[in-house]
């Protein structure tokens, strides 16, 4: 084995590996197990039945659509809290947190008094044919609110550090602003843009608390697949619920991986760096 | 092209960062902005550029308003001090972009493009390096992807910030030579921003000393070297020693030393007197009027020898530059006790507050140069 100067690498490496595998991959091997208890024939039944696959569309579009509209609003977001100073921009940067503050139940409720067809939001949208509670709307909603400190946050560090330098270099090479924003900017913040839309994902696809009370869960219609989950589990269906909670697990997994290749495509620059 | 600069000002929270700057740039010519950290140069450049403003004052160019323009209108290559290279994209990618961001009206064909590149990329030597990202280059290749980059646009000016700032000797001093070489080959413009004053004297053809956001002095290395026009200038550049000259009855002397003449006609009654240290002469005859000095130390730098001298009428030590095989020849030693007399010297008169007057400055030369 080759001397290492700094020290430590065994014991922190293998108090890596035991927390991970007891916190992380314990509960999701006993997940696993239980699911098996359907049988594979269950399985096939119960993942293709339209009421799952309905919920479990819309858990994985619904979410898939927060994301990215987190991850635009969520760049902005991050631009002006980096670039500019207002007065009240540290209450500002403090309140992006607030998503992550609130527990989620009350999100929900505060979502849901907003726009029922008689809320604040509600009553103005309804006369223009637009609903929002208790529709696939309310749910989207719902997952853009819980998602959104995701990407200002993983975003912020890298806007700060970006170089002036470079825009100004794509400037007097006669770029337009667009052009610079596309070209140069955007390119460069794709990695973290692509961690927080990870992140924002990850969280939409597996929120309960603040979608299940605007949703209004309308089988077929706006009932997310965690929810199925919750409802197999108060049936003490619990094979069924684990065999679902598994497909759903499946299905992120997937989606996670597709970003990370994306990911490191959109850092190749740096990845050949060594 | 002809750029003309008047009366800039520009003022930052804390600092005037010019000051009533006033400058003409001939067309072709290679210009340096030579000054310490906080001069104003960099924001002088950066004007040019586009990509600040002055507070007050207009720049021209051929007679019409510059500042009118935007940066990205201006037509100029600027070449960053940290080289602001694209990270994501390879060095092919970086040295086209100027070329692919234009409208498509003006934009050249891929073909055309493709072929600029390549000739650029041979022209700052780096063919075969086109696929490589900036990451993967070494400092001085990154900054001729900078600067293939900015003259790719082919622009009327090319600024460079620093250019050689973050490159260590041995490159900077090839890259000077070969920037040199290419001005002279493409007779383009070329304003460039530097603290290092053996880079200004070496490569410019006209070389703009500032200093606290004035310019102090305006010409060719030559005359900025041999007839500095303020004490600033005279320290600033090269290595120098100063001492006071103090009026002695009728005539001005420091020491044992007296220039002779007096071209104030007794008006000043102070002077601070620059002298550098090739313009000492170390073995006067007793004829002449000469410092007894002591020679203390001798520091050889290769063909050049520093030597210290204490010279006890003067109160302080003086250094003297000479040849290193002129060591023997003279047969110097430490611990020698030689007579010391320069052979040229810059003076400014005081005023009684002690602040030197500048536009009385006396250019010294003594009447018979012996040979040191």
């Amino acid at each position: 084995m080759r001397r290492q100067v700094l020290p430590g690498f065994g014991l922190s490496f293998g108090y890596a590996l035991t927390y991970l595998g007891l916190i992380v991959l314990l509960p999701l091997a006993a997940l696993a197990w239980k699911a098996t208890g359907i049988g594979f024939h269950g399985l096939i039944q119960l993942l293709s039945g339209p009421r799952t696959l309905a919920a479990l569309r819309l858990s994985l579009f619904g979410a898939l659509l927060a994301a990215s509209i987190n991850a635009v609003v969520g760049l902005l977001i991050g631009w002006v809290l980096v670039r500019y100073r207002f007065p009240g921009r540290r209450l500002f940067d403090a309140l992006v947190d607030l998503p992550f503050a609130l527990p989620t139940a009350v999100a929900g409720i505060a979502l849901t008094t907003l726009y029922a067809p008689n809320g604040w939001l509600g009553r103005w949208l309804e006369p223009l044919g637009i609903k929002v509670a208790y529709t696939p709307i309310g749910v989207l909603v719902a997952m853009v609110f819980v998602g959104f400190p995701f990407v200002v946050r993983t975003l912020q560090p890298v806007l700060a550090s970006l170089e002036r330098d470079v825009e100004e270099a794509a400037e007097s090479l006669g770029a337009r602003r667009h052009q610079t924003f596309f070209r140069v900017i955007l390119p460069m913040l794709a990695p973290t843009l692509l961690t927080g839309f990870a992140l924002a994902l990850a969280r939409a696809v597996g929120e309960y608390g603040s979608v299940i009370f605007i949703a209004g869960n309308i089988p077929m219609h706006s009932e997310i697949a965690p929810l199925l989950i919750v409802q197999k589990l108060e049936q003490f269906d619990t094979a069924g619920a684990a065999a679902l909670g598994v497909a759903l697990l499946l299905l992120s997994f997937l989606l996670l991986v597709v970003i990370a290749l994306l990911q490191r495509w959109s850092n190749r620059w740096a990845e050949r760096a060594a | 092209m002809t750029l003309e600069l008047s009366h800039l000002n520009r003022r930052f929270a804390e600092y005037q960062a010019l000051d009533d700057v006033s400058l003409e740039i001939a067309p072709g010519e290679f210009l340096a902005l030579l000054g310490p950290s906080g001069s104003g140069k960099t924001t002088l450049l950066r004007i040019l550029a586009g990509l600040d403003y002055p507070d007050t004052g207009s720049v021209l160019k051929d007679g019409k308003d510059f500042l009118a323009t935007t940066a990205r209108e201006r037509n100029i290559g600027m070449v960053f001090q940290h080289y602001a290279l694209f990270r994501h994209l390879t060095v092919l990618e970086n040295i086209a972009f100027g070329l692919r961001v234009r409208p498509w009206r003006k934009r050249p064909s891929r073909a055309v493009i493709r072929e600029r590149v390549e000739r650029l990329l041979k022209r700052v030597q780096l063919d075969g390096l086109g696929r490589r990202y900036p990451s993967q280059l070494s400092g001085g290749q990154r900054q001729r992807v900078a600067l293939a980059r900015a003259l790719a646009v082919e622009p009327d000016i090319l600024l460079l910030d620093e250019p050689f700032g973050a490159l260590d000797a041995q490159v900077r001093v090839a890259l000077r030579r070969w920037l040199r070489e290419l001005h002279e080959e493409l007779q383009l413009t070329t304003v460039f921003v530097t603290h290092d004053q053996e880079e200004a004297l070496e490569l410019a053809d006209r070389v703009a000393v500032m200093n606290n956001g004035r310019v102090e002095q305006v010409g060719s290395p030559e005359m900025i070297y041999q007839q500095p026009a303020t004490p600033f200038v005279c320290e600033f550049i090269g290595k120098v020693n100063r001492f006071t000259v103090r009026r002695n009855g009728a005539g001005l002397a420091a020491g044992g030393w007296k220039p002779e003449d007096d071209p104030w006609q007794g008006r000043h009654t102070e002077a601070v007197a620059y002298v550098r240290p090739e313009q000492l002469r170390l073995a006067v005859p007793a004829s002449q009027p000469a410092w007894e000095a002591r020679l203390r130390h001798i520091y050889l730098a290769g063909s050049v020898a520093h030597l210290e001298l204490q010279v006890e009428s003067l109160e302080q030590p003086l250094e003297a530059d000479i040849a290193s095989e002129d060591l023997s020849r003279l047969g110097l030693q430490a611990g020698m006790e030689l007579r010391v007399a320069p052979r040229g010297a810059v003076l400014f008169p005081r005023d009684g507050q002690g602040a030197t007057i500048n536009h009385e400055r006396w250019i010294w030369h003594a009447r018979s140069p012996v040979p040191a």
